[in-house]
Order: C-alpha cells, then structure tokens, then sequence
C-alpha cells in the first residue's frame, strides 16, 4: 500500500520535471511551414520588418506574376524566430529551397555538411550575375574557394555617429584619433553628457567596438588568423586592443548602465537622438530608425558619421571596415532538381533586379550591393548618406564581415560571453585572450 | 487516539487499490501520452548526452566526452549556485507573502473580493510579456525612475550582477505571489471554524490563533505549495531568457538557461543534453525530498492537529 503511493508520487516528480525536456525535443522536429519538396514549385523564407520586408515580398510577387510555371512560395519569418526555424528546418531536411542567411560561419557548417549546393559553376555559365554585384560581398559567401551563397540585398558597413549638436555644445570636433576620442571622454562627463551610447546587453554591439579596433591596431591579417583556426587572441596588438576597451570603459567612456541597455528595442540610438549621448558606433541599418524615431534629428542635420577612427601606430589602414558585405540566398541541396532551376532562374533574373534595388534606396535608405548604384543617388532626399555609405563599402581596402557571423555558432557564442565579461571589467585582456585560445584552438 | 488514525490509513489505500484495479485502463490515454512526450524524450535527451552534434549536421558518438566537458566546466557549478540562489531567494519572497495574503483574502468581506481579484492581474500574464514590460521600466535612460525623475529608481538594474538577481527574484514573486496566495486561501477556508471558536472561547488573540491554528493547518498546503514553487524556481526559463539573456557577466545564468544556450545558442545538443539530464536529476531529487518531508502523517490533518 505504501509502494502504491510512493510509485504515484514519483511519477507525478518525474511529470513535474520533465516537461521542459520535452520541449526542447518537440521543438528539435518542428518542421515549419514551406518545409519538404513535394511539391513542384520553389519555397523561401523571407524576414519580416517594414519597410524591406514589402520590397522582398514585391520581387518575389512579380516573379511570380511573369512565371506562371516557375512559381515560389514565400513564407514570412521575423529575424530570431527564422534564425531559430531555419537551423531545425535544415537539421530535420525540411529546409526550403532558397536558404537566407549571413553567409560566414554558419554558412561554412552547412556547407561542410553538404546541406546547400555549390553554385560556382553556375555562376561561371552565368557571369553577368556575379559581374553586376559588388565583389567584397562575395568573400562571406565563399568556403574554400567555392560560392555556397549569393550576395544579395544591402551592404551594411559600420559608421561612426555623432550628435554635431552636443559636439558644438562643448566646442569639441569629432575625434580623428583614438586618442582625440580618448580626449573627449571627460569634456562630455564633465559636461554632463555621456561621451559614447552602447546598448551592452545585446553583446555584438561591444563586438563591433573591438572589430574596429582589432583591425586599426593589428590590421585585417590579425582575425583572419583567428578565423583560420590559428589562435592569435594572445597576439600584443590584440592584447592592446582589449586593453583599449577596457581603458574606455574605465573612463567612464560608454554610458552609465551600458550593460542594461539592449540594442534590439533601439534605446541605444534613441540616446544618440535625444542628445543624452554623443557618439555610437553602430551599422548602417540604424540610420532609417534614427530618421523615422528621431523627429527632426536626422533631416535638421544634427547627425554626423564617419569611418571609425584611425589608432596611431596602428598597422591597419584607417579606411577599413566591418559589417555585413551583404546577405545571403544558398539552394538547399535536399531540394528536388525542379525546385532547384526555379530559385536559380529566380536568382539570375528576379533577384536583386533593378526595381527590388532602388526600393532599397528610397525606402530604407540602404546601399544595394550593386556596382554603379551611385548613379541613383543624385537628388534623393539622403544623397549625401547614400553617397557616403556607398564609397566606405566600395573603397574600404579591407571590409571584413562581423566576427559573429564570420565564426561558427559555437565559438561566436563563447566570444560574445567572453566580450561581455571583458565590457564588465570582470575578466582581464589576458584572460579573455586565454578563454578565446582554448575556444577557437579546440 | 492512536487507534483513528491506524483505521483510516488501513482504509485509504485499500479502497484507493480497488478502484485502479477496475478503473485502471483508465489511466491509459494519460500514460501513452506521458511516454510519448515525456519518457521518450527523455531517453532521448540520454542518448544525446553522449554524442556531439551541432544540430545540423551527423550525429556522432563520443562517448563521455560531452559529460566529461561539462562537469570540468566551471560553468555548471556557477549555473547550480544561480540556480540554487534563485530557488531560495524566490522561496523566502514568496511564501511568508502569500500566506499572509491568503490568510486575508480568505476572509468573506466584499471589497477583499474585489481586491483579490487585482492581485491575481499579474498571474494572468505570460512571463514574456511580464519582463518585456519591467525591461522598459527599469531602463535607466527611458525607465520610470528617469521619467518620474526618481533618484532611487534609476539604476542600473540590469546591468550590474546582485541588482539583476534581485529583479529576477522580485520579478518572479510578484508573478508568482498570487498564484499561492490563492492555494493558502483556499486550505485556510478548509480550516474547520470550530477550531477558531475553540481558540476564541479560551482566550486566544488573532495573532495566537494564526500561529497555533491557521499555520500548523497550512502544513501539507505549504509542503505542496514549495514543491511547485522549488521545481518552477528550478525551470524558470523565460523570464530571465528575456530580461537578461543570463546576463550580466553570467550573474543570473540558470541551469536552464545554460541548457537553452548552450544547444540552441552555441549549436552543442550534446553538451546542452548532458545539463538537461543533470536538471532532470536535481528536480528529482528535489520534488522527492520534499514529498518525504511532509509525507507522513498525511490524514491526521484536520483532527489531529
């Protein structure tokens, strides 16, 4: 009688704990909608947010409209959810016909594991398609000399911003060194502004302050070391990168609560805009909330953006930069032969085409990666951000893509732990070079 | 007086038995489809435990490889620490709280009606939407304590690694509290009103009367009401996931976040099946002890006291 009991007890601890094991497997054969290849037509997943998510669908819906038999499906995703969705939907050979992505590490996955086509020679019996685009946009699309992903949509460097309002305020100019911007720290506190906006909880916005100091201090040959594989996290210009940063934050360099602030509900550029903060760096993509959320901040010329500055003694050159070189669109290689022509008959003469690219332009205020879309800029309302936009991407002699993307999964995610410790002044240069070394070298 | 509560343990069980032998094929749909989404995945969690996949590529068998590697992490320690500080914190906030307020609102009057139902407004609400909206209130630029100019309110609450813990905990409580709050109500109005009358008659105040009465009574109401507040403290998952990501510098780093992270973030399921387990075994271990604790002399409730 006793045993009966205890026998439902334990039952019901064991119902008790396990349900949330459960869904971390129920979620594991999720397959999403769009999935498999019984049909004839070609399946995309597209991301959603106004106003690219509208130019996205446009192409595909004229696409549509002028291939009766070549018709492509397109579900909707928002950004985390697909990041999520397309992983499982992959994992399981539910993928859809057309996967978009960043290109970088997790492309490299699923190309070493023989989950997308190589489209290299397609791309050589079709040469206009990759003579039209920028070519620095191919190199995060590229495994082992072989073109996994075809760059499409925007480029999307990182720009140094700035209040020109705050920066008459203290009679200050911007910074052309990081010494100057060094300088400008206490002039701001002192004036009761907080120099540099960072919204340090969302982590890859610490990133993209030692990318850029990464490749001021050491050159683009220092992560491209580290992106081969070889440990170089240790090397003195790293070290003093990672020391810079920490001497920023020390300083009082980034606003009070940082690491509290997140960069996907935008407060970080609203700081910019409500003249609290008076520098942040950040991608091109922030521009159009700046000039939607920020009333007349943007279109009254209070804005200002420059490529980061240069780091004397520094070996890299002051004109590069880092980003997204563009997105991605791979063909899955679970997809059935006719699903397969569809999407690359759609990558040749329905993708990127010249509408989808001036959409980019007038509605979103971002640079499509196509050569000679400067001679589209003249007379537009951003003219002068475009133009800027565009040569920092063209004549960038370096333009890596962010480490994030670049790095497998994995060890993106122990170095945006290790970067957020280091930002929380809870781990020293040489730990954090120590952490990485294990993580990349293993 | 041993001789009631001997008959009525010898009668519970044997009727309870006699039922599950007739009845039993009732239990059937319930149990294929705890096997099915339960006991399954939970075997299959083990057999992932010891092999290294990426999430999208070949699962490969490696052994101990995965288990050996996060039990020399010194994250897990620091995950069952967070863990550990969540569950005993969120338990000292909550139930000294909801027994109070259940005491109250086990009382009949009318606008204790009215204000229970304001209390239970937070329950309603689903744990994202709950820290989505504390997120925008603790803001330290946008927040309130910026926007109604209070100096006190305006940390960095998020950012700095005791301050996130307690706005999880207090988080956690003040979604939480009702939902006890309403378990205690209810075992207090279980509570026979002759016992009260009994007090009354020999002299006890309202304060004796809830530490000799009211709280022995609430004994078995408590065992059952920690359960669910030590094995949800041990899952808790969403709220933090939002709020803080684990966040700052791993502060509120919970083992089930750990899991969620280190599968779904870092693309390692074996790792991240190896924590699974782990807190598989805790919760165990834990939901067992505690039913040990307040096991016994389960009938002698009402009566014996």
């Amino acid at each position: 009688m006793d045993h009966n009991r205890t026998s439902r007890r334990s039952f019901l601890a064991l119902a008790t704990a396990t349900p949330l094991v459960a869904t971390a497997l129920a979620s594991c054969g999720d397959s999403g909608p769009g999935g498999g290849g019984s049909s004839d037509g070609a399946t995309d997943w597209i991301l959603t947010g106004a106003p690219k998510e509208g130019i996205r669908k446009t192409a595909r819906e004229d696409w549509n409209s002028a291939h009766e038999d070549q018709q492509i499906t397109v579900s909707a995703f928002q950004n985390d959810a697909f990041k999520a969705k397309i992983k499982t939907a992959i994992g399981a050979g539910q993928a859809p016909t057309i996967i978009f992505g960043w290109g970088g590490g997790t492309l490299r996955n699923y190309a070493e594991s023989g989950l997308v086509d190589d489209l290299t020679p397609w791309l050589t019996e079709n040469p206009q398609v990759k003579e039209r685009l920028f070519d620095a946009a191919f190199a995060a699309g590229t495994v082992e000399d072989k073109v996994y992903g075809l760059p499409t949509e925007t480029v999307q460097p990182l720009v140094f911003f700035y209040n020109k309002k705050l920066f008459t305020q203290i009679g200050a100019e911007p910074p052309a060194t990081w010494d100057e911007l060094m300088a400008l720290v206490p002039k701001f506190n002192a004036a009761g502004i907080a120099p540099i906006s960072l919204g340090g909880q969302s982590r890859w916005t610490n990133m993209m302050w030692l990318e850029m100091l990464f490749d001021r201090i050491g050159g683009p040959e220092l992560f491209e070391s580290i992106y081969n594989g070889t440990p170089a996290w240790t090397d003195p210009a790293a070290i003093d990168a990672l020391t810079k940063v920490q001497d920023l934050v020390k300083a009082d360099g980034f606003i009070k609560g940082f690491a509290s602030i997140t960069a996907d509900s935008n407060a970080d550029q609203a700081l910019l805009y409500t003249d609290k903060a008076a520098m942040m760096l950040h991608g091109t993509w922030t521009y159009g909330g700046m000039k939607t959320d920020g009333g007349d901040f943007v279109s009254g010329g209070n804005l200002g953006y420059m490529n980061f500055p240069a780091v004397t003694g520094g070996k890299g050159d002051p004109m590069n930069t880092f980003g997204n070189p563009a997105q991605y669109v791979s063909i899955s290689s679970k997809a059935t032969q006719a699903q397969k022509d569809i999407a690359l008959a759609f990558f040749k003469d329905g993708l990127l085409q010249e509408k989808e690219a001036e959409a980019y332009i007038t509605e979103a205020g971002e640079v499509p990666i196509v050569k000679g879309i400067d001679a589209k800029f003249a007379g537009m309302e951003d003219e002068e951000w475009l133009k800027f936009t565009y040569d920092l991407a063209t004549n960038a002699p370096s333009f890596a893509q962010s480490w994030d993307q670049a790095l497998s999964p994995t060890e993106a995610e122990t170095l945006l732990d290790n970067i957020e410790k280091l930002f929380g002044l809870a781990i020293t240069p040489q730990e954090f070079a120590a952490n990485m070394n294990a993580a990349i070298g293993s | 007086m041993s001789a009631a509560p001997s008959s009525t343990s010898a009668k519970v069980p044997s009727a309870a038995h006699t039922s599950t032998g007739r009845l039993g094929w009732l239990v059937l749909p319930a149990l294929l489809i705890f096997v099915a989404f339960a006991v399954v995945p939970l075997i299959g969690v083990f057999v992932l435990s010891f092999t290294s996949w990426d999430g999208i590529g070949d699962i490969s068998f490696t052994g101990l490889t995965s288990w050996t590697a996060v039990l020399t992490d010194p994250g897990l320690p620091h995950a069952l620490w967070v863990t550990f500080l969540v569950i005993v914190l969120s338990w000292i906030a909550q139930t000294p709280l909801s027994i109070l307020l259940g005491v109250f609102i086990s009382g009949h009057q009318k606008y204790r009606a009215l204000l229970a139902v304001l209390f239970f407004l937070p329950l309603l609400l689903s744990a994202a939407a709950v820290s989505i909206a504390y997120k925008a209130l603790l803001d330290p630029n946008f927040g309130l304590g910026p926007g109604l100019n209070l100096g006190f309110l305006t940390q960095d609450w998020l950012g700095r690694p005791a301050l996130a813990m307690g706005v999880v905990i207090f988080i956690i409580a003040w979604q939480w509290i009702p939902f006890h709050s309403l378990i205690y109500q209810g075992a207090i109005r279980q509570i026979p009103t002759s016992m009260y009358e009994a007090a009354q008659i020999d002299g006890a105040g309202r304060v004796r009367q809830f530490f000799s009465i009211t709280l022995p009574q609430l004994k078995n109401t408590l065992i059952t009401s920690s359960t669910l507040m030590i094995v949800g403290s041990l899952t808790t998952f969403d709220l933090i996931f939002v709020l803080t990501q684990g966040g700052p510098n791993d502060a509120t780093r919970v083992l089930a976040l750990d899991m969620y992270l280190t599968g779904f973030r870092a693309n390692q399921m074996g790792l991240a099946s190896a924590i699974a387990v782990i807190l598989v075994v805790v919760g165990l271990v834990l939901a067992q002890v505690l039913q040990r604790l307040g096991g016994k002399e389960r009938n002698s409730q009402l009566e014996g006291a």
